[in-house]
């Protein structure tokens, strides 16, 4: 019986080809859909993290509640003693300081007189140190332009778009006129030694990278640092494992009277990206649902077209002695294996295609050329545990769904009653 | 040769709801039949032969009286019972042939075979001998769409044959069939009614049935009008 009723699922195609394909489709477009969300999601939270938010990030809180000022004078001191016990005490973290400034760069002719002038955001990182990972962090080789990384102190990048606004050749003196943490004018010239891109909008507008030892001298904060940035050495954000760290820290470190303690914040924490990942997931959850609904109807669709069109098999089946119980399991039977197959088949094409998005992704620059989001200009897909099974599942329900319903259409008629079809 | 009497139909009612209507397909409707019967439900369209032949065949329930096929009441019996009555007893034959078409002839042979849990080799022997009665041996790997309708007829023959039924319904069974064709299946049948002493029952308005008939019994507006004994 098990044989006969293979047999005639593999002859006819309406029932094995057809349905098969339908479902590996919709489950390949799930598939997709769903690890394109999850990769534009991971690449945001990715960018954010390398040149903003970190895993988790270390600052006053003094310093957290007006952050958007970039209030150096409310700045972490003594760095040095707290990253060598934060080295100690979460080891799973990469940590780095930070100094985010703001300023005018001020660029002289030869006389010294200036020949132009812009405001200048800033980010002070460690890049000379031989152990630091900020040069890879913040892709600093791949976005170089022109000249090279600096290599001694007093040497600077340059968005390469901000220095051609400025018409600054390489190797030009610049000078950048900020306040110290004092509260002083602080002055400071710097040796431009190349120009930099970063293919976020954000960043590429007006940015100077310089050394954190060279801000930290023009700005008379030694050992002081903005920020100390963690970074998960797995590469990926867990939040999870960044609220538990940021838990335990704060716990150690953090007192709430005191508002120079250090407080650790995680990525979620900061500039409403929590609530941004949330709506995000949200709206994932929402386009994945429209879209399972949608492939549930057209798989649906396919499961009564099959059923009516087997009226008769199903009636000449009964007139044979087939139990109605029997045929009805036999029809569910065959979806559910229908499903599997075709489901198996859309997830792993789903897969293949996302692991070469993720792999190769691709280009959509032209579309985000005014945006200011912090989000690189290639899109990719990511391939996440959910992408295993996001489509399987309901290509399978939806599948045995359409069948079930169909065939109760079926039973819901009197016996005789398909026979009456069965003569017309 | 007749037999004992297999079926007992009594005081039997069909009515059919139509909306807030309903309308009387059967009106008191007493016949028996013994085993063993070459029998044909005839009167005009809408008589109501079909409408008796699938309340005999235990395919739909009558409203009010009862028909007792082989010692059961099929208005008791449950779904399940209804489909081991069928299985084991009754062969359908019907107008439109209705094979499976993804089958070959062989399997659509075998399907009721398969049903009652045979062996393999009962089930070989069983379909080549049914094939063997029909003469389409030669078209065991056959597909329906490769049969003409003769042929296709003959294959539902051999069908409802295989399992020797001990009754054999069969609605309108010659109405897509020509002259030659109809009666080639009909000496069949009655070959096999006199050599198997399988019970046939017909609903029929051919002429061409009517003639190989041993018995007729006339239906006209759901009443039994006539019951005559032939030849
Ligand atoms: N499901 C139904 N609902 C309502 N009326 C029905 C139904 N089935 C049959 N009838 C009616 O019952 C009557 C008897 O129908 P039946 O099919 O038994 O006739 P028949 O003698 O087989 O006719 P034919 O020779 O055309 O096949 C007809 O008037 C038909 O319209
Ligand atoms: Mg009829």
């Amino acid at each position: 019986m098990i044989k006969f009723l293979l047999v005639g699922l593999l002859r006819d195609r309406h029932r094995s080809l057809f349905p098969v394909t339908v479902v590996s489709l919709g489950v390949i477009l799930t598939t997709l859909l769903y690890s394109f969300m999850s990769g534009m999601m991971n690449d945001l939270i990715d960018s954010t993290s390398r040149f903003d938010s970190g895993h988790v990030k270390i600052m006053t809180s003094a310093y957290h509640e007006l952050e958007n000022q970039l209030p150096n004078d409310l700045a972490l001191t003594s760095t040095g003693s707290l990253l060598a016990s934060l080295k100690k005490s979460y080891p799973g973290y990469d940590w780095t300081a930070r100094i985010k400034f703001a300023g005018l760069l001020d660029v002289p002719d030869e006389n010294g007189e200036t020949k132009s002038q812009s405001p200048v955001f800033g980010l002070g990182v460690d890049l000379l140190d031989k152990s630091s990972h900020e040069v890879e962090r913040l892709n600093l080789r791949k976005a170089l332009i022109r000249g090279r990384l600096p290599e001694k102190p007093g040497e600077v990048l340059l968005s390469d778009k901000f220095a051609r606004k400025l018409a600054l050749g390489l190797n030009h003196k610049v000078t950048l006129v900020s306040t110290s943490s004092g509260g002083a004018m602080a002055v400071q010239n710097f040796i431009l030694c190349g120009t930099v891109e970063f293919g976020i909008t954000a960043m590429d507008n007006g940015a100077m990278i310089a050394d954190l030892s060279d801000i930290r001298f023009a700005l008379e904060m030694p050992d002081g640092a903005g920020e100390i940035l963690g970074f998960n050495k797995s590469k990926f954000y867990s939040s999870e494992n960044a609220g538990k760290t940021a838990a335990d820290f704060n716990g150690k470190f953090f007192n709430p009277q005191d508002k120079f303690s250090p407080l650790m914040l995680t990525l979620e924490d900061q500039n409403g990206m929590g609530e941004y990942i949330q709506y995000a997931d949200s709206m994932g959850f929402i386009i994945v649902g429209i879209f399972l609904i949608a492939m549930s109807a057209v798989l649906l669709n396919a499961g009564l077209m099959s059923g009516i069109r087997r009226y008769g098999e199903v009636g000449v089946r009964l007139a044979m002695g087939e139990p109605k119980g029997h045929i009805y399991k036999t029809l569910i039977y065959e979806s559910v294996l229908i499903g599997i197959l075709g489901s198996f088949i859309g997830t792993s094409i789903g897969l293949l295609i996302g692991y070469y998005f993720q792999q190769v992704g691709f280009d959509i620059s032209g579309s985000l050329r005014n945006s200011s989001i912090m989000m690189s200009n290639v899109l990719r897909a990511r391939i996440s545990l959910t992408s295993f099974y996001i489509g399987f599942f309901p290509g399978l329900i939806a599948t045995t769904l359409g069948t079930a319903l169909s065939g109760i259409q079926i039973f819901k008629r009197q016996t005789a009653q398909l026979f009456k079809e069965l003569e017309t | 040769m007749k037999g004992s009497e297999i079926i007992k139909v009594h005081g039997l009612i069909k009515d059919y709801s139509m909306g807030k209507q309903s309308f009387r397909a059967l009106n008191d409707v007493n016949m028996s039949v013994c085993s063993g019967e070459f029998t044909g439900l005839v009167g005009p369209s809408g008589s109501g032969k079909t409408t008796l032949l699938n309340i005999i065949g235990a395919l739909d329930n009558p409203t009010e009286g009862d028909a007792v096929v082989l010692g059961k009441d099929v208005n008791s019996l449950s779904q399940a019972e209804g489909a081991l009555l069928r299985n084991e007893s009754l062969g359908f034959i019907f107008q439109t042939y209705n094979l499976l078409p993804v089958y070959t002839v062989y399997e659509n042979v075998e399907f009721p075979l398969l049903l009652l849990k045979k062996s393999k080799q009962e089930r070989n022997e069983a379909v080549m001998k049914a094939l063997e009665w029909v003469g389409l041996t030669a078209k065991a790997k056959s597909k329906p769409n490769q049969l003409s309708g003769g042929e296709s007829q003959r294959v539902a023959v051999a069908r409802a044959m295989v399992k020797l039924p001990k009754i054999v319904l069969a609605d309108e069974p010659t109405a897509n069939l020509d002259a030659a064709n109809s009666h080639n299946i009909l000496k069949m049948m009655l070959k096999l009614n006199e050599e198997l002493n399988t019970t046939f029952i017909f609903a029929t308005h051919d002429e061409k049935v009517i003639a190989y008939l041993k018995r007729k019994v006339v239906l006209s507006d759901g009443k039994i009008i006539d019951d005559i004994t032939l030849n």
